[in-house]
């Protein structure tokens, strides 16, 4: 892949001010993102949902980013503007939430939550934007997209909402793609499905993708690349097809916790942590 | 294809649950009837329970006991209490509230009389209330912490705890006495009281009507100061619940999906977060709406204000019981009709709640 840097990311931190104390929740991560696909895999609390929150800078308002650099092209994202802003988020920079039940509003209709997206970002009147719209909701493969443009979210299932997110999000045309969890919230057999759909279109368009998952396997398999995060940091980057080449033990680890078809089932294996992990 | 199937769906839905329009309309019906049906019951046993006889009441005390029981009789006292109620009842649904002792007119005219007064100040309350408490409310909550937010929050805090006559009082005191800028107590100068032929009642409206400017700027005048008391404590009441769904919609995930699209800040407020505002917003202006339909005793009384709230007080003082319990059941009426508003109202705004 011919491959000019999209996203440059050099040791970015998030600090969270609680009254409980500050938290660090990103310690430094660092990587360069081409038009590919990248995948951060960690657990809960590793820090993997907030760096994408940052890289779109819509970290909590109790929460500090510092970074040596954070560029997207030529834009320096940690100096804009809230109107600078405006013109990234959406048009160029795009994300996609984990859960359609609560990250689409109740009482717009869908349609009219599409169309926003797109008309923020490209002039055009409303006859011409709706058509965008029913577009767009057919390249999700909405079987009756007129219909669901009508509907509002409570009427749609979680793998159709999620497939309306998508189709929302896509619809500015961004360069990058972060999608959080994108499938985490959905029933186990739709869940491909909506990662299926997200990644022709992904490809499609060249789009590049931040895919933050805690599941490894679906990761290393929409993947090129993967980050795995422990605790803040960046703890392995590797290839998604030399997965079994995983020298950390925290991505052993987590790859030893797969089930396997064959084999010996009698013990679960307990993923076994050491405090070096957690030291940068 | 689907839509067929969704039809048969919806076909078995109606022949479990009865939905669509008409049975909508039906159990809303049902359901007004049976409050309303609650409401007369409880008036009717109040008005029985009260150590008010009416019978002496029309007779004076001095009646011999043949004329007493004869009177008795014709009031209908003497037959069981439930055939009392459904004559009680069969003269209410007719406009028929009996005579009252005050006035000697007809209780129906008096509150045709003295309602549209509330009527009248208490919209305007709410107009003003509602048109300054959403965006004092929306302005504290996107300002949480600063000085905005501080500044509306005791304004709230004031709305909650000064007493009403105080400030009406102070009011007239200020801007009637001292600077001279609003007229006094009444509805209009008492010079113009008889020019006006009332047609709805409502002065702003009749004035209007009549075409006569004077007559309308007079009445604004005297409406002027009475309202924005009232509209203050509505006011402070709607910031202080808009400010505080408003703080609830804003940590809500929708909005930093809309933050995502690169939606303005402007746009997120005002759409995204006081759409699903309004739908909890729309109860509490109903019922604040409702709490001052209801006539608010202390301004009226302050401001010589002919209204409902007057009316009941007077009544009540003077043991007029038909002319309580009349007003009683309009303004039982008044908060059913309101809250059936704000119903239908919530099903526009919210729809997770049509179904």
């Amino acid at each position: 892949m011919p491959n000019e840097t999209l996203l440059s990311v050099k040791n970015l931190e998030v600090m969270f001010n609680t009254p409980k104390g500050d938290v660090h929740a990103v310690r430094g991560v660092s990587f360069d993102l081409g038009r590919e696909r990248l995948g951060i895999v960690g657990e809960s609390g590793s820090g993997k949902s907030q760096t994408g929150r940052a890289i779109l800078g819509l970290t909590a308002a109790n929460g500090k980013i510092t970074a040596d650099q954070l560029k997207f092209h030529d834009v320096d994202l940690a100096n804009l503007t809230p109107k600078q802003w405006r013109k990234v988020r959406g048009a160029r920079i795009s994300m996609i939430m984990q859960d359609p039940k609560y990250s689409l509003n109740p009482v717009m209709t869908i349609g009219d939550q599409i169309i926003e997206a797109y008309r923020e970002h490209h002039k055009v009147n409303a006859k011409e934007a709706r058509h965008r719209a029913i577009d767009m909701l057919d390249a999700v493969k909405i079987r009756d997209p007129e219909r669901v443009f009508n509907s509002y979210p409570h009427e749609v299932s979680g793998g159709m909402g999620q497939r309306v997110m998508i189709a929302m999000m896509l619809i500015p045309d961004p360069e990058l793609i972060i999608a959080d969890e994108p499938t985490s919230a959905l029933d186990v057999t739709v869940q491909l499905q909506v990662m299926a759909i997200l990644d022709d279109l992904v490809r499609d368009r060249g789009m590049a993708l931040i895919f933050i998952s805690h599941d490894l396997q679906l990761v290393s398999s929409f993947c090129d690349r993967v980050l795995v995060m422990y605790q803040g940091l960046v703890v392995e980057e590797i290839k998604a097809s030399a997965l079994h080449e995983a020298k950390h033990p925290y991505t052993k680890g987590l790859l030893n916790c797969l089930p396997k078809m064959d084999g010996d089932h009698t013990d679960l294996p307990i993923l076994e942590r050491e405090a070096s992990w957690a030291e940068g | 294809m689907s839509a067929v199937k969704r039809n048969k769906r919806d076909g078995r839905n109606r022949a479990r649950f009865a939905s669509g329009p008409t049975a909508t309309v039906l159990r809303l019906v049902f359901s007004l009837a049976i409050t309303f049906f609650g409401l007369l019951l409880v008036t009717f046993l109040i008005g029985r329970v009260l150590p008010i006889d009416p019978v002496l009441a029309a007779v004076g005390d001095r009646a011999p006991q043949a004329v007493y029981d004869r009177v008795r009789e014709e009031m209908g006292l003497n037959l069981p209490l439930w055939q009392q109620f459904f004559i009680y009842i069969s003269n209410v649904l007719q406009g028929n509230f009996g005579q009252s002792v005050l006035t000697s007119n007809p209780v129906l005219d008096d509150i045709k009389r003295v309602f549209p007064a509330t009527l009248e100040l208490a919209t305007l309350a709410t107009i003003i209330g509602v048109s300054l408490g959403i965006p004092a409310g929306v302005f504290a909550a996107i300002n949480k912490g600063k000085w905005p937010d501080h500044v509306v929050r005791v304004i709230g805090l004031a709305g909650h705890s000064i007493p009403i006559f105080w400030l009406g009082l102070m009011g007239l005191l200020v801007f009637y006495m001292k600077l001279d800028w609003v007229a006094g107590p009444g509805r209009l100068d008492s010079f113009y009281v008889d020019f006006i032929e009332p047609t709805t009642g409502l002065m702003l409206i009749d004035t209007l009507i009549e075409g006569d400017m004077d007559l309308f700027w007079n009445a604004v005048s005297h409406i002027v100061l009475p309202a924005s008391i009232l509209a203050y404590f509505s006011l402070a009441y709607i910031a202080r619940m808009t400010r505080s769904f408003m703080l609830e919609q804003l940590s809500q995930e929708y909005i930093l999906t809309a933050r995502v699209k690169g939606i303005s800040e402007h746009r997120i407020i005002w759409r995204h977060a006081l759409g699903n505002v309004m739908v909890p917003l729309v109860t509490v202006i109903a019922l604040s709406y409702a709490n001052l339909l209801e006539g608010s005793v202390l301004t009226e009384i302050i401001f010589a204000w002919p209204g409902l709230g007057l009316y009941i007080t007077n009544s009540l003082l003077n043991a007029d019981m038909n002319a309580v319990l009349g007003g009683t059941i309009v303004v039982g009426a008044v908060f059913i009709g309101v809250n059936m508003l704000s119903d239908v109202l919530y099903r526009l705004l919210d729809p997770r709640a049509r179904r």
